[in-house]
């Protein structure tokens, strides 16, 4: 193992994560706490509007997951889980590996060559790797950094999700015929209304994607994303390339989305990550330093590396 | 301090930057410059030579009555007819090749670039297709004749009278006109996939679409320019070549039907392109320079014609190049 190049940070090299899966008792750990921060209203809970905390459930767990591109390990040992009915929010610097990490959910790090792995990812109980792959991606989908619509008209893009089921590993469904418009049309629609779209482009769905707004097309992406009625939505930094409108458009998407789909976010922006999270997974060099609700991470940091980084000391 | 009358705007004398000179630079620069100019202009002359000679020569022959005649063989310019049915032999060649060439070419760049497994076999193709864009047509052509003419391959042409297959007809030429074309085709295709960016790709995975649902449905779509591209080139290709013409066509005046079935008759038989008659009639027995040049300029309106069909028809060269699909 090398050293870490962020060398000024030396008062926790090798932290010990609370398991999230215990329950968290922020009193009692002592440690990093800092002073009088527990006295007041979580500025956390402040900056973001209020919203009814939902039943969560556990979709997909991560046990002591380690991930490699050729012989560098560049996330490991991290566990977690992924709860529908809350938002969960990886944060840390380029470089963390919270992209790979989010990646290898719906297993798109394969598709890298020299991809290796270690540790359990399950959804639902089952071992991701045993799933079939596409049968996988269906179940996990995944939301880009760029807005990445394919050149087709709106309604293709949405129904392209739905279109040719693949052949399943174990069961064997019959291969699907090719879907009629008419027959497709409703789940498109609905699929846009729930990446509320729906009211700008509805009136004609045979427009080019294309031609959208940067934010408009994100959130076609949203909704080819959830058409397929996923259980986990993945989304790696969907905000990075909009504006601060857009961007405020897709945050409130997500916050709602979260009850009927397990959302991951990958973002650079801390400020959106105290906005949209219910949990916090801050990592470096490819550890996870730090989980942990959205108030705890931020308002009463454990660490002193999530401090710093909270803080802007560095990333 | 600003005062209720707005004091008038001071005009501002603007300078532009001037051109660079090049008296500072060193003699051996100054000469290199030199002469990427004139090399430039050079080649603009040559091609701008070109165009113009074909054209002032090519409108100056060409009467409407070449257009529409057959050629017939005559020692007389006024009898030896017009060049119809060349003209009908190119299209009809190029529309095989292009039939041939396209959908293999595109079949292998798609296999090439999205599949690729295993890397041997990837490689060991490459340069197959290499070395097919390296033969010389004539041989390329003399290789049809030696494969053509197997009885096995009877049905493609006719026969002479003692029964041995000719290996010369309209589907010989178009087929070996298509091996021709197949790696420049690829090539502009292959070239088009890896310009496709990643996230394209990965968009699609991410939905649970296997790697042939992505290539078919999301990729071929998109490269619908290059594959535009790509057709135009070995159009190209196709409709300029004159030796598989001469060998596997057979160059005839006519076009000679083989057999009774319509269209599969005049496919199965021999007859000429423009190039082919081109060729005879500047430097062949025809010995007619002013057909030669009225025929060389309906073969270039011919090429220019395609090619603005082609471009037409994938909905424009720079869909994807610039903004894909921002076009309504």
């Amino acid at each position: 193992m090398t050293a870490p190049p962020v060398r000024r940070i030396a008062l926790d090299r090798h932290p010990r994560v609370v398991s999230p899966f215990e329950q968290v008792d922020g009193a009692g750990n002592g440690q990093g706490t800092a002073a009088g921060a527990t006295a007041v209203a979580s500025p956390t809970a402040r900056r973001r509007a209020a919203r009814p905390t939902t039943a969560a459930a556990e979709r997909m767990r991560l046990e002591s997951v380690s991930l490699a591109y050729g012989e560098r390990w560049v996330v490991r040992d991290v566990s977690l889980p992924v709860r529908q009915g809350e938002v969960l929010a990886l944060i840390g610097a380029s470089g963390s590996g919270k992209t790979t990490l989010l990646r290898s959910l719906n297993r798109l790090t394969e598709i890298t060559a020299g991809a290796g792995r270690a540790g359990r990812i399950t959804l639902d109980g089952d071992e991701i790797h045993e799933i079939e792959v596409n049968a996988l991606r269906r179940r996990v989908t995944m939301v880009f950094q760029q807005p990445n619509p394919f050149p087709m008209s709106i309604f293709e893009n949405v129904a392209y999700a739905l279109r040719e089921a693949p052949i399943g590993s174990g069961s064997r469904p019959p291969r699907r015929r090719r879907l009629r418009r008419s027959q497709l049309e409703p789940a498109v629609r609905e699929a846009l209304r729930r990446a509320g779209l729906h009211e700008e482009v509805g009136d004609d769905l045979d427009r080019p994607a294309m031609a959208l707004s940067g934010g408009q097309q994100q959130r076609l992406c949203i909704a080819r994303a959830l058409a397929a009625d996923p259980e986990v939505l993945l989304l790696d930094e969907p905000c990075s390339a909009l504006d601060p409108i857009s961007t405020a458009v897709i945050e409130e998407l997500i916050v709602g989305l979260r009850e009927s789909v397990a959302v991951v976010i990958v973002t650079h922006n801390l400020q959106q990550a105290q906005r949209v999270a219910d949990h916090v997974a801050f990592m470096h060099l490819g550890e996870l330093v730090e989980y942990g609700t959205a108030e705890q991470v931020f308002d009463e940091p454990r660490r002193q590396r999530t401090r710093d980084y909270i803080g802007g000391a560095f990333g | 301090m600003a005062t209720a009358q707005p004091a008038a705007e001071p005009a501002l004398e603007m300078v532009r930057p001037r051109r660079e000179t090049t008296a500072a630079w060193p003699l051996v620069d100054r000469l290199a410059y030199l002469l990427c100019w004139a090399v430039g202009i050079g080649l603009c002359l040559v091609a701008l030579g070109i165009v113009a000679l074909m054209f002032v020569k090519g409108i100056s022959e060409l009467h409407l009555k070449l257009l529409v005649e057959a050629p017939s063989a005559s020692l007389h310019q006024t009898q030896s007819g017009g060049f119809s049915t060349p003209i009908v032999g190119t299209l009809v060649v190029t529309a095989i090749g292009t039939l041939v060439a396209v959908p293999i070419a595109v079949a292998l760049a798609a296999w090439l670039n999205e599949y690729g497994r295993p890397r041997w076999l990837a490689r060991a193709v490459e340069s197959g297709v290499e070395t097919i864009a390296g033969i010389p047509s004539i041989v390329l052509a003399l290789f049809g004749l030696l494969l053509f003419a197997r009885p096995f391959f009877g049905f493609l042409s006719g026969s002479t009278n003692n029964g041995a297959v000719t290996g010369q007809s309209f589907l010989v030429a178009g087929l070996v006109m298509g091996i021709l074309a197949i790696p420049l085709v690829a090539a502009t295709v292959s070239e088009g996939f890896q310009q496709l960016p990643r996230r394209l790709r990965e968009a699609s995975f991410a939905l649970g679409k296997t790697r042939t649902t992505t290539t078919r449905r999301v990729l071929l779509p998109a490269m619908r320019p290059a594959i535009a591209s790509g057709t135009v080139l070995g159009m190209g290709r196709i409709i300029g070549d004159t030796a598989i013409i001469w060998i596997l066509l057979g160059g005839t005046l006519h076009n000679t039907p083989v057999g009774s079935t319509p269209i599969l008759k005049t496919l199965r038989g021999t007859g000429s392109t423009l190039t082919s008659y081109v060729f005879s009639n500047a430097a062949g027995e025809g010995n007619s320079p002013q057909k030669a040049y009225a025929a060389a300029f309906v073969l270039l309106l011919i090429v220019l014609g395609l090619n603005a069909l082609v471009t037409r028809l994938s909905g424009g060269r720079s869909l994807y190049t610039t903004r894909w699909g921002a076009k309504r």
